[in-house]
């Protein structure tokens, strides 16, 4: 189970972080010229491989139940974040994110932004390919180191990453368009729910907690977190729609 | 802005976000739970961590929607 579980989700938060990448690599290669942007590309995965390198070994000379409560407690706060992000988008407080709509506007802004060739290269297209494709993959890396160093199989959980990579990779560049058809929003709330749940779980066993179960617990903390945060959905989409019903009775402007 | 701000900035940034009270929950939760494992109830301070989680969640949501 742990290690399908891992697998997965190594992949789908990996999946999501690519999506994102590709639609400012293409948006930059597209508008401004390919060469610079896919050097910028080259560039930042090699940034991300030192910092790999540096951070990998780094990882296994800290105490394992210390290294378990500092990660616990990012993947923590990361899920709560994601959770709360892609809850407010499924009641309709937040814009669903929306990769065609980012497509454009990065599309629009790199062809607004002056051209500015030196060393036969353009600037503008290297550096904001390489700060969409390191950022995104910082996150990619963390969520490797994390979940492979505290379930103790960094492999798995680069290979969940890899098959992301590779996967989404390959695919935006066969389409040679953004991947809006990529379900990211739900995507989005089932991360969020694995990176909290994960994160409970290990941010326990750092301090010592016995979850009844063991690694079954992961499972149930899992269900707990997803029924909840549907729950949640449902309650702030229902609060939603009766205000807009009171403001449209109340004859103000509507509020969707 | 200088360069140690920016820096500064991009860490609260990444680790953060946009809620400061999930962050501060989570610590608390985990503080909670970490006092409870050592006390005589030690047995249940797994059952903490879940229901603080989705208390905090909950109270960021309503900040996040309140006078919307």
């Amino acid at each position: 189970m742990g290690a399908l579980f891992l697998v997965a989700a190594s992949f789908l938060a990996s999946s999501v972080e690519m999506v994102e990448a590709s639609t400012i690599v293409l948006a930059v290669g597209v508008s401004r010229e390919w060469r610079s942007t896919l050097i910028g590309v080259g560039s930042a995965l090699v940034a991300l491989a030192a910092i790999v390198a540096a951070l990998g070994p780094a990882l296994a000379l800290i105490p394992i139940d210390a290294l378990r409560l500092f990660i616990g407690t990012l993947l923590l706060i990361f899920g709560l974040q994601w959770l709360r992000k892609a809850i407010l988008r499924a009641s309709g407080y937040k814009a669903l994110h929306d990769e065609d709509a980012i497509y454009k506007r990065e599309l629009a802004e790199a062809r607004a932004a002056r051209s500015e060739l030196r060393a036969g290269m353009d600037w503008y297209a290297f550096t904001l390919s390489f700060k969409g494709v390191f950022l995104e993959g910082m996150e990619v890396i963390f969520i490797v180191l994390t979940f492979g160093t505290t379930q103790g199989s960094i492999p798995l959980a680069a290979l969940g990453a890899a098959t992301a990579v590779l996967l989404v990779g390959t695919v935006a560049v066969l389409v040679h368009q953004p991947l809006s058809r990529v379900p990211e929003n739900g995507m989005k709330f089932v991360v969020g729910a694995l990176l909290t749940t994960f994160g409970l779980f290990w941010g326990g066993e750092g301090l010592g907690v016995a979850w009844p179960g063991a690694d079954a617990a992961i499972l149930m903390v899992l269900g707990f977190v997803l029924v909840t945060a549907s729950a949640f959905v449902f309650a702030l989409r229902r609060t939603r729609t009766e205000v807009t019903a009171a403001v449209r009775v109340a004859g103000g402007p509507a509020l969707d | 802005m200088g360069s140690l701000r920016r820096f500064a900035a991009f860490w609260y940034d990444f680790i953060v976000g946009d809620d400061w009270i999930l962050a501060a929950g989570a610590l608390v939760a985990l503080g909670l739970a970490g006092a409870l494992t050592r006390s005589a109830v030690g047995g249940a301070a797994w059952l903490i961590l879940p229901l603080a989680a989705v208390v905090v969640l909950w109270l960021s949501l309503m900040r996040a929607t309140r006078g919307r």
